[in-house]
């Protein structure tokens, strides 16, 4: 689990020798360079190759702007739903036992199991022309694929794993005792969840937000097919990235690129960040860790 | 206000929790459930308080059907194991917590809220931490708060799960004399779960004891100790040796040896015999001993002389508890073979032998 950092200190019989360390050490830092800092950088220096005024002027494009305001209206519907599912799935996988349990737990990571692209054909079977509910649809005139519904179904579906998983383990490790004891005190059940459960998962809930959120406006395989790759209408910022670039326009695609790129870096700072109140949360909890423990396995 | 728990019996699956439990409550009573871990005994605590439901049977409420009422409508106070301190708000909010989430016609007003928190902190001496959090307390003051945020929304009932178990010793002892203190000013009906029967046997009014989803016996502390009716409970209230033997004649009879049991009704047949170590006596003489034994092990420190021997006629070891002017006037050595005298038996006739 992600919160679950390693704090203990290392004495010296449990250490490797200095030429172990260093190696790698060094090792992990080369790679790092090559793979994902080199990469970075660069996004950003082709970005601004030919100058500042043509990297804003391909990021002003009016295509541009419609693939970014896209990219947020996505985000914009896909994480407020996956923040409400998620916490509903959490809740009934961590606090009650009921039939088929484990099964709704090995769905809810299927979006992680499968390829993005099966997830976007799927919709495309469902709902589109030749699928199963296509002409229903269409004797409703309502369009889903290759318009913003698709995208927008397509991107929950993608992204719906990163706060239930986040959640799942949170909850079972703080166990049940505290909204219990809310309610026996007489707290109905909305303020247990408000005055209770949502303040001790909050830091947990944040960052499978952040995740979840960097994952939906970056989502490129689901997305791609069912868009349908209208210029100016269904492409979101990586399809438009990606038809820039076969277009041989090097400046806008990696202008774009950079949006991306920026978001990754201002996603990486707030996940430490929400990490970091995590665990000092995590070392205040008043409940041992063997007791919590103990009470995961009960329950 | 008076609990009344009838043929009440709860199953997780295959695993009996409870076998129909009939249990009556007095209003202002101070109960311990005491038992194993597994008997049951924090199932039916729970029960009560409405956070498990039973699959059937009945809990009355000061003769009121209470078994269908949910949890927040019981007015129970309860006390968790493990505190369940809200660990994200300060001690002052903990304690406020039960007043300040009631429907807004019967919620007192703020100043109200602060007065009967402060009044409650001062009950449990810990008014000079209302600003901190949890994490920031001991053990012993988390256990404290946790019983003043259930006291603070004035319960009928004070349920209390294990509440000295997380807590060494010496803090232990302070605390279970300070609940006793505080349940005689406040007269409040309380039920607390121990699996300690020192803790038991010193906090309760009446003891009841529990193994395997069943209730063994309910009584005084006195009682209970002094005259335990089954087995179980003589094993389970602190060390025995057990002899087997039989009743025969007024007498049970171990080997070549006899003594006289005072129960005339004990009918004759295998029995088995417990004798608690403080109350065996060891004599050079045979007269009305059960065994005679070898002496293999003593140790003299502190008031109490614990004598281990081993018997002559088997295998088995007896514990014996002398004061430390028997231990001296008999001038036993290591290796010396002495009598075996009950001062008190306990009696069980193994009913299967008679079938």
């Amino acid at each position: 689990m992600a919160l679950a950092t390693n704090q203990t200190e290392r004495t010296a019989a449990t250490t490797e020798s200095v030429v172990v360390r260093y190696v790698l050490t060094g090792f992990a830092l080369v790679f790092l360079t090559l793979f994902l800092f080199v990469p970075l950088v660069s996004v950003f220096w082709e970005a601004l190759a030919k100058g500042w005024d043509l990297y804003l002027a391909a990021l002003t494009d009016p295509e541009a702007v419609n693939a970014i305001k896209l990219t947020l209206i996505t985000a914009l519907i896909a994480v407020p739903l996956n923040l409400v599912f998620g916490v509903a799935a959490a809740w009934a996988i961590a606090r009650f036992e009921f039939r088929g349990k484990a099964l709704l737990t090995t769905l809810i990571d299927l979006p992680f199991s499968i390829s993005p692209v099966v997830a976007g054909l799927i919709y495309v079977l469902l709902f589109g022309a030749q699928g199963w509910l296509g002409p229903w649809l269409a004797e409703h005139d309502i369009k889903i694929i290759f318009a913003i519904p698709g995208i927008v179904l397509a991107t929950v579906f993608v992204t719906f794993p990163f706060v239930a998983r986040e959640l799942i383990p949170l909850m079972q490790a703080q166990g049940a005792d505290e909204e219990q004891a809310a309610l026996v005190l007489g707290a109905s059940g909305w303020q247990t969840f408000w005055r209770v459960t949502l303040p001790n998962i909050k830091w947990g809930l944040l960052y499978g937000v952040i995740l979840c959120n960097a994952r939906a406006m970056g989502e490129f395989g689901a997305v791609s097919v069912v868009s349908g790759h209208i210029r100016g209408q269904t492409n979101t910022v990586p399809l438009h990235v990606e038809i820039l670039y076969n277009e041989y326009n090097f400046i806008g695609a990696f202008a774009c690129a950079s949006l991306l790129a920026g978001l990754a870096l201002v996603t990486l700072a707030l996940k430490t960040f929400v990490e970091w109140r995590a665990t000092q949360q995590h070392k205040g909890d008043a409940v041992p860790l063997e007791a919590r423990a103990r009470l995961a396995s009960a329950h | 206000m008076s609990i009344d728990i009838r043929n009440v019996r709860k199953t997780f699956g295959d695993f009996i929790a409870l076998e129909n439990i009939n249990l009556d409550i007095a209003s202002g009573e101070l109960l311990a459930l005491l038992g194993p871990s597994g008997c049951g005994k924090t199932t039916l605590l729970r029960i009560i308080a409405g956070l498990e439901t039973p699959d059937s049977g009945q809990i009355l409420f000061h003769g009121e059907d209470a078994t269908d009422r949910h949890v927040s409508e019981r007015q129970v106070g309860f006390v968790f194991q493990h505190y369940a301190l809200f660990r994200h708000m300060t001690v002052f909010d903990n304690v406020a917590f039960g007043l300040s989430v009631r429907p807004r016609r019967s919620r007192p007003s703020k100043e109200e809220i602060r007065e009967r928190v402060m009044k409650l902190l001062k009950l449990v001496q810990l008014d000079w931490l209302a600003d901190a959090y949890p994490a920031q307390l001991s053990g012993g003051q988390r256990q404290r708060i946790a019983l003043a945020r259930s006291l603070a929304v004035e319960p009928r009932v004070l349920l209390l799960d294990e509440p000295f178990g997380a807590l060494d010793a010496k803090v232990r002892k302070d605390l279970r004399r300070w609940l006793r203190r505080l349940h005689d000013e406040m007269h409040i009906t309380s039920v607390f779960v121990t699996h300690d029967q020192e803790e038991a046997l010193e906090v309760s009014d009446r003891v009841v004891v529990m193994n395997h989803g069943r209730i063994e016996q309910a009584g005084r502390p006195d009682e209970i100790y002094e005259t335990p009716a089954t087995p179980f409970v003589t094993q389970f209230l602190g060390d025995v040796n057990l002899f087997h033997g039989r009743v025969d004649a007024g007498q049970v009879a171990i080997g070549d040896y006899a003594h006289p049991i005072a129960d005339p009704s004990a009918t004759d047949g295998a029995a088995k015999v417990y004798v608690r170590p403080h109350d065996i006596e060891l004599s050079r003489e045979p007269g009305a001993a059960l065994a005679s034994g070898t002496i293999e092990h003593i140790h003299a420190v502190g008031p109490i002389v614990r004598v281990e021997l081993k018997r002559d006629d088997s295998d088995t070891y007896i514990d014996a508890a002398l004061t430390k002017e028997q231990y001296q006037s008999l001038r036993l050595m290591l290796g010396d073979q002495v009598y075996i005298r009950p001062r008190k038996v306990a009696v069980f006739v193994d009913e299967g032998a008679h079938i």
